[in-house]
């Protein structure tokens, strides 16, 4: 188990630009839903993360 | 010929202590697996804890007063082993898929030191019974000692205190859930068919109070998820943090249930494998034994 940061939210996967305000984490804009779940997928390898589904259009990836 | 009883007192007393180290190494299996050095420590450690037990009658029968000042330095080298065994685990824990947790880890610590408590305590009686007594009381004396050293050390298991049975797995959209109990909110279309696929619900239900104070422990339901890993084996790797086992709490019931994505989709294995995890002493609790915890329960 190495030290790190638990429960943050390392980036924001969305279409519509307009749904997610302020800084923090980086937030990728997807063309559509294909795209997205692509993102989604390769940021969760990348980082370890989790996906999670804000059920309006939004996925962050948070590190548990 | 007092010499010749001494000795024979201490060898009976070291064959029938080492006896009991070995029987319990025996169960220590699961527990801690696979290492054949870590036998040998434990044996030759059992070997000096039951050589200090069979030689204590003899020394305070002569009243060889140094060599009792020597004998109780060298019982309180068995502290260190706890420290020892919680220092290996700790490290080898860091590696783990699904950790052990350090509820577990201080549980098997303790178990280890007990050990050799309870192989000196053999040894110190059967040699005592030979010594006061005869060879052929002893030798039942030690059958005894050897047979309460080792239901002693077993243990209650989760089989004991609750109900396992198998839990329907189902998503709400994103949201994963067994029966009721919400577990976590999974985006991806691929992880959520691959746990409807793989996936293994189980849950838990107490028996009473007591038993629910013990499950809610998370180092209990840390010791739940690895053990039923290390026997079923995991769908999981380092990047995919969805497939990590996750014991979650109903509030109302205080029931218990599990989400596995083992190798082996053996249901059955499952459950038998999660009522055989031992109940760990750092999260027993008796509430039902205070007044305000048993008035309060109905």
């Amino acid at each position: 188990m190495d030290t790190s940061i638990k429960k943050l939210i390392l980036a924001v996967i969305l279409q519509d630009p307009e749904l997610v305000r302020g800084g923090g984490a980086p937030v990728f804009i997807a063309r559509d839903r294909i795209e997205q779940d692509r993102i989604a997928t390769y940021l969760a390898r990348i980082t370890e993360g989790v996906v999670h589904d804000l059920e309006n259009g939004v996925y962050i990836l948070v590190k548990h | 010929m007092i010499a010749e009883r001494y000795l024979i007192s201490t060898v009976l007393g070291v064959i029938f202590g080492v006896t009991t180290r070995f029987i319990m190494l025996r169960s220590d299996y699961r527990q801690y697996p696979g290492y054949p050095h870590g036998y040998i420590t434990h044996l030759s450690l059992g070997f000096i804890a039951s050589v200090l037990g069979g030689l204590a009658v003899p020394i305070l029968v002569e009243k060889e007063l140094p060599a009792i000042a020597f004998m109780s330095l060298a019982a309180t080298q068995f502290r260190d082993i706890r420290e020892i065994e919680r220092k290996t685990l700790i490290n080898l824990d860091q590696t783990n898929l699904v950790p052990r947790g350090p509820d577990y880890i201080e549980g098997i610590a303790r178990v280890f030191e007990s050990r050799n408590y309870l192989v000196m305590l053999t040894a110190l009686i059967v040699s005592g019974t030979h010594y006061f007594t005869s060879f052929a009381v002893s030798m039942p004396v030690g059958a005894a000692a050897l047979w309460i050293s080792y239901s002693l050390m077993r243990g209650r298991v989760i089989g004991d205190i609750a109900t396992v049975r198998p839990g329907e797995i189902h998503f709400e959209g994103p949201n994963l859930f067994v029966e009721n109990i919400h577990f976590m909110n999974l985006a991806r279309e691929e992880v959520r068919r691959t746990i409807m696929e793989r996936g293994l619900g189980v849950v838990l239900e107490p028996h009473d109070d007591n038993a629910r104070a013990t499950l809610a422990n998370n180092g209990q339901r840390m010791a739940i998820a690895h053990d039923a890993v290390t026997q079923l084996g995991i769908y999981k790797d380092v990047d995919t943090a969805e497939f990590t086992p996750v014991l979650r709490r109903d509030l109302d019931t205080g029931r218990i249930a599990m989400i596995i994505l083992p190798l082996e989709t053996d249901l059955e294995c499952l459950l038998t494998a999660v009522r055989q995890v031992p109940v760990l002493e750092s999260s027993l609790s008796r509430p039902l034994q205070s007044r305000a915890g048993h008035g309060a329960a109905d």
